[in-house]
């Protein structure tokens, strides 16, 4: 499949349906293996690795789940091309600048992807929208089995699955869930929350993940620990956390309306106003913005129907899916801006004023279960 | 007191650690303690100090002179890039690397997922343990004629060794 074909649409995890889809964006799991006694790609020559490479690639490619897939050596794309797959969240920025002897396979909903010697051997990973991280680990725990059977992964019995860094040794997994918290920010509690997640031995990181800002109010939770515990434990672990950060953030946005109904439709408001007028914008007041008009749907101020048309926005305003559908070459960084701008305002053309009279506070968490 | 590192500073943070049944000390000024990232005191940090070279203490324990037989990875090497070499690296620098995998995981043993064939191995092994359990119990209570039964028992699952 071509690169062009398969990024034409937008992947399943962002278009899709799923438990908590309001607050939970994406669930995600992925595996680090390696190949026993085969230096690891950080410290391989050359050779070492396109042979890793061929052995591992042939191996994906002919797994039942990739009969339909997208599979490039990183040296033949270009450094926009990677940006892309770094935006949609199916390779890292640490693989993004790997070139000769590293690899990437996915499937075509882009639920799936194999990154080969990134750090590890294999990087595999399976993402789905919404609260389903037990789904997501049997889609690439599936993947590990069949690779099993063709590939001779390093393990101990021991220290289990040996991987290059020793802060992944054991399951290798790390598992994490995209959370959208506007209400736990706007209130203030953001901070007292990500300390709490922290003390329990769980990581919160921004939207790509370690060390990356948080914008658009988007937050990564993951686990941060591999030893010691088998996979069910840490999703079940992470599954209570997360539960406990929805019930949270509902409340936070139930009190919001009730005692701060002002401040909430002006930010909607001025969110509304600043997307549909404005001639230049950055990428980072973009998904601030974004995130609101997302609150916004969430609490009926918008129809439903824009969720997705919004939510692609998140995507699509990211710089290189700007500069991949522009016209000019290289764009400069005010070109982007305002070529966003642009690609907003017509998004939000079709986007009704929001109509605060019908705002709908959500049912905090609590009564529910009642 | 003089800082140990810069050597001409006031001492103000006093560092005590003790490690496998030893005592170390360091004495150091403000800056250097920045400097040094103390304000984390993990055991890697003290030990950079005590050696001066940003050597990690797990490193130290193994002479310096060993070597990865299959990638030809040395702890200098560990020391520069924070990763290990190949999966071997692991029993290689086993010494080194288990205090390490203490500080960093809940425990140091893994429970989850294990390939078929070691699953295989796991499942085996536990059967034996459980007769050899039963074995001591029949043995303890005098039931001769049972132990004899499940020491037969044993030798023939000891022969059916998982592929």
């Amino acid at each position: 499949m071509k690169f062009s074909r398969i990024i034409a649409n937008s992947g399943e995890w962002l278009s899709g349906d799923g438990p908590n889809r309001h607050i939970v964006v994406s669930s995600r799991v992925r595996l680090a293996r390696n190949l026993s006694k085969k230096p690891f790609p950080g410290w391989a020559k050359k050779a070492e690795r396109l042979e890793v490479v061929k052995l591992v690639k042939d191996a994906v490619e002919h797994l039942p789940e990739m009969a339909e897939s997208y599979s490039e050596n990183l040296e033949t794309l270009s450094s926009l091309e990677k940006q892309v797959l770094v935006e949609r969240h199916l390779i890292s920025r640490e693989h993004a600048a790997k070139g000769v002897g590293s690899a990437v396979v996915m499937n075509a909903p882009q639920s799936l992807s194999v990154m080969i010697n990134e750090e590890d051997h294999l990087r595999m990973q399976a993402i789905c929208c919404g609260l389903q991280l037990d789904k997501v680990y049997e889609m690439i725990n599936r993947v590990d089995s069949e690779l099993e059977e063709v590939l001779d992964f390093a393990f101990d019995s021991r220290l289990g699955y040996l991987t290059a860094c020793p802060s992944n040794v054991g399951t290798g997994m790390r598992a994490s869930a995209m959370l959208h918290l506007p209400g736990l920010v706007m209130s203030d509690q953001i901070n007292k929350i990500i300390n709490s997640v922290n003390k329990i031995g769980l990581a919160v990181r921004g939207l790509h993940g370690e060390g990356t800002e948080a914008m658009g109010n988007l937050f990564q939770v993951s686990n941060q620990t591999t030893l010691g515990e088998a996979e069910d434990e840490i999703i079940g672990r992470l599954n209570r956390v997360i539960e406990q950060i929805i019930e949270h953030e509902q409340n936070a946005r139930a009190l919001l309306a009730q005692r701060k109904p002002i401040t909430l439709h002006d930010q909607v408001g001025r969110a509304y106003g600043l997307l549909s007028q404005a001639y230049s914008m950055s990428s980072k007041e973009a998904l601030n913005l974004l995130s609101i008009i997302k609150l916004g749907i969430d609490l009926c101020v918008f129809p439903d129907a824009h969720r997705f048309p919004i939510d692609e926005l998140f995507i699509e305003t990211q710089p290189a899916h700007l500069q991949k559908g522009a016209q000019t070459q290289k764009m400069s960084s005010e070109e982007r801006d305002a070529l966003r701008a642009t690609i907003i305002r017509a998004k939000l053309l079709q986007v009704p004023q929001p109509d605060i009279d019908r705002l709908k506070i959500p049912t905090p968490a609590t009564n529910e279960k009642k | 007191m003089q800082c140990d590192v810069c050597q001409s500073k006031e001492a103000t943070v006093f560092l005590t650690q003790i490690v496998e049944g030893k005592m170390q000390k360091v004495n150091l000024c403000e800056a250097c303690s920045k400097e040094k990232g103390v304000n984390d005191p993990t055991g890697f940090a003290l030990a950079d100090l005590l050696l001066g070279i940003g050597a990690s203490q797990e490193i130290e324990k193994s002479p310096a002179a060993v070597k990865c037989g299959v990638c030809g990875f040395t702890q200098a090497d560990f020391k520069k890039t924070g990763r290990l070499g190949c999966s071997h690296c692991y029993e290689v620098f086993a010494e080194g690397i288990e205090p390490m995998l203490k500080n960093m995981h809940k425990g140091t043993t893994h429970t989850g997922k294990a390939p078929v064939a070691y699953r295989a191995a796991r499942v085996h092994g536990e059967k034996i343990k459980s007769l050899q359990a039963n074995l001591s119990k029949a043995i303890e209570s005098e039931e001769f004629e049972l132990a004899a039964n499940l020491r037969d028992q044993i030798k023939q699952v000891e022969t059916e060794l998982p592929k």
